[in-house]
């Protein structure tokens, strides 16, 4: 698949044209990881709704309502809280799409286009456009610089992210009802499926990955601040969908995602690895993506 | 034929949307073993009936019987509980998916103890009912697409012979399709009969009506103009019926 081509074939320029300022660092290689966790996450929702002929645009909104929900949470009632909060948070965001696209019929990109406007303004409120700062250490090492066996928290994550996302999208009823409705909803209702209950969970789905990758976010930079995700949405569409997933529906792949999501953040690295001014790294960046989405997508096409 | 043979019966049924009326006061039997071909113009019906059938439209008035008991049908998983299986005009299969989750779309085979999809069980089971019946395809694992609109429809009728316990609407079966590949369907079609369903087909070939059915079923503007045994009519007097024209 294209997905490991043009993955190998940035690693191998970077490698090549940034040797001598560390991209093959394993300290360098193990923070991309990291620093993609929680747009893996958030990719791993994104491959459900598209799949299932869906799409989800205000996932960065929900990024960090969800972690500023947990954050002030967490001020004042602790560590469980905290957690509920920002996931609890995540999940009623992703029902209310949902509930509006299933049941309302309407249109998922309009929805969520009117849902990432209301939350960016929400999380611009809810604290004034402060940053709010994260210390519950338990916290902090449980989403953000924690280690189990000396492995960072944030690459468990990924891995029970991708993992989970992986079974419940190739062995599960529920993964092949979601194909099925992406593919071809009158042959789905017709077979019995209910396709409105298949869009309302993944469109919850795709709002407690972001709720996820909100806490993910807080844990790893100490804070939360309305900025969290929000230039996450042309980074994690593109992932998924130069992972294999299509835009209408009915065929996808979780581990294409990650690598995906991989590639984008090797991307980033080596972009800022390169020092290109801020400017030239997204010019640059839209170029390779605009490449990537054509080149998987003519394949798709065949 | 005797009582206990009749897969199906519908008495007196009515339909109306409003005050239009649709389908008035039809009666028929079908039986197992049996092909019964529903025929008429754009309009008068055929539809109607099928949905009534399949359990989308609850009629008016009038009783469906199903295997001698009285039956009503909630929706179209009900009468599909009820063994009505209906092969769609669209063929309503999911395009990028493997032959063999569609031949269990919606009623996918699981293991324990997780639940999860029994994929190879599915595979096998697919394989050996589209040898049965003779589907050629390359293998269960195929993806819809790649296969050419004869094996879709043989793959459709396939998935609607292994779930139906009683009867089969075959909606237009071949209307999409080629010379050889009508040829292929009909052959397949024919070939249901041994299986002992009841098999109710809509078709706008005539050819193809006296090809394959027992019985001739004709409706003209939701009315039920007859039903003639296939062997004893011909196209002339089918024609006429259909038409209104003597």
């Amino acid at each position: 698949m294209v997905v490991y081509i043009g993955f190998l074939a940035i690693f191998l320029f970077f490698a090549a044209t940034l040797y001598d300022d560390g991209f093959l660092t394993q300290r360098n290689l193990t923070n991309i990881v990291l620093q993609t966790a929680p747009a893996t996450i958030m990719a791993i929702g994104l491959v459900f709704a598209l799949s299932a002929g869906e799409i989800d645009l205000s996932f960065g909104s929900i990024v960090a309502v969800a972690a500023l929900s947990a954050a002030v949470a967490m001020q004042s009632f602790g560590l469980a809280v905290g957690v509920i909060a920002g996931l609890g948070a995540g999940v009623a965001i992703g029902a209310l799409n949902g509930v509006l696209v299933a049941y309302l019929k309407l249109p998922s990109f309009l929805v969520t286009l009117a849902t990432m406007g209301l939350f960016a303004g929400i999380a611009r409120s809810m604290t004034d456009l402060r940053s709010i700062p994260v210390m519950n250490e338990t916290f902090t090492g449980l989403f953000g610089s924690g280690k189990l066996f000396s492995i960072p928290s944030l690459v468990i994550w990924t891995v029970i992210g991708i993992g989970i996302g992986h079974l419940v999208y190739r062995h599960t009823k529920f993964g092949a009802h979601v194909l099925a409705t992406g593919d071809n909803p009158r042959a789905a209702q017709v077979s019995g499926i209910s396709v409105a209950r298949v869009r309302f969970y993944v469109l919850t789905i795709c709002g407690g990955c972001a709720g996820l990758a909100g806490l993910l976010y807080a844990g790893r930079l100490q804070a939360a601040k309305y900025t969290l995700g929000e230039s996450d949405l042309m980074t994690v569409i593109a992932a998924v969908i130069v992972g294999g997933t299509l835009l209408n529906g009915g065929k996808g792949s979780v581990i294409g995602a990650l690598v995906g999501s991989l590639m984008m953040g090797m991307l980033n690295n080596g972009l800022i690895l390169m020092n290109l001014k801020v400017s030239d790294q997204m010019i640059v960046r839209g170029l390779i993506i605009l490449l990537a989405v054509a080149v998987s997508l003519r394949d798709a096409n065949r | 034929m005797t009582a206990e043979a009749e897969v199906l019966s519908l008495k007196n049924i009515h339909m109306a949307f409003g005050g239009v009326v649709a389908i008035q006061d039809f009666s028929l039997d079908l039986r197992a073993g049996e092909i019964v071909a529903l025929v008429g113009d754009n309009g008068a019906g055929k539809s109607t009936l099928i949905k009534i059938v399949s359990g989308v439209y609850t009629p008016t008035s009038g009783t469906i019987r199903l295997g001698g008991e009285t039956t009503s049908f909630a929706d179209a998983s009900s009468a599909r509980s009820k063994g009505i299986e209906v092969v769609y005009q669209d063929l309503a299969l999911a395009d990028q998916q493997p032959v063999y989750m569609n031949m269990f779309l919606g009623r996918e085979l699981t293991k324990p103890p997780f639940g999860l999809l029994d994929k190879a069980r599915m595979r096998q089971e697919s394989q050996t009912l589209v040898d049965e019946l003779d589907v050629r395809i390359p293998s269960a694992s195929s993806t819809i697409r790649d296969l050419s609109g004869g094996q879709r429809q043989g793959i459709a009728i396939a998935r609607a012979t292994h779930w139906a316990s009683k009867l089969i609407l075959l909606d237009e079966p071949t209307a999409a399709l080629g010379v050889a590949e009508t040829a292929r369907v009909e052959e397949l079609i024919a070939n249901l009969k041994a299986k002992n369903l009841a098999i109710l087909i809509i078709s706008h070939s005539l050819d193809q009506v006296f090809k394959l059915s027992d019985r001739i079923c004709v409706l003209r503007r939701g009315e039920q103009i007859g039903i003639r045994e296939t062997a004893k009519t011909d196209k002339n007097e089918i024609v006429s019926m259909i038409t209104g024209v003597a």
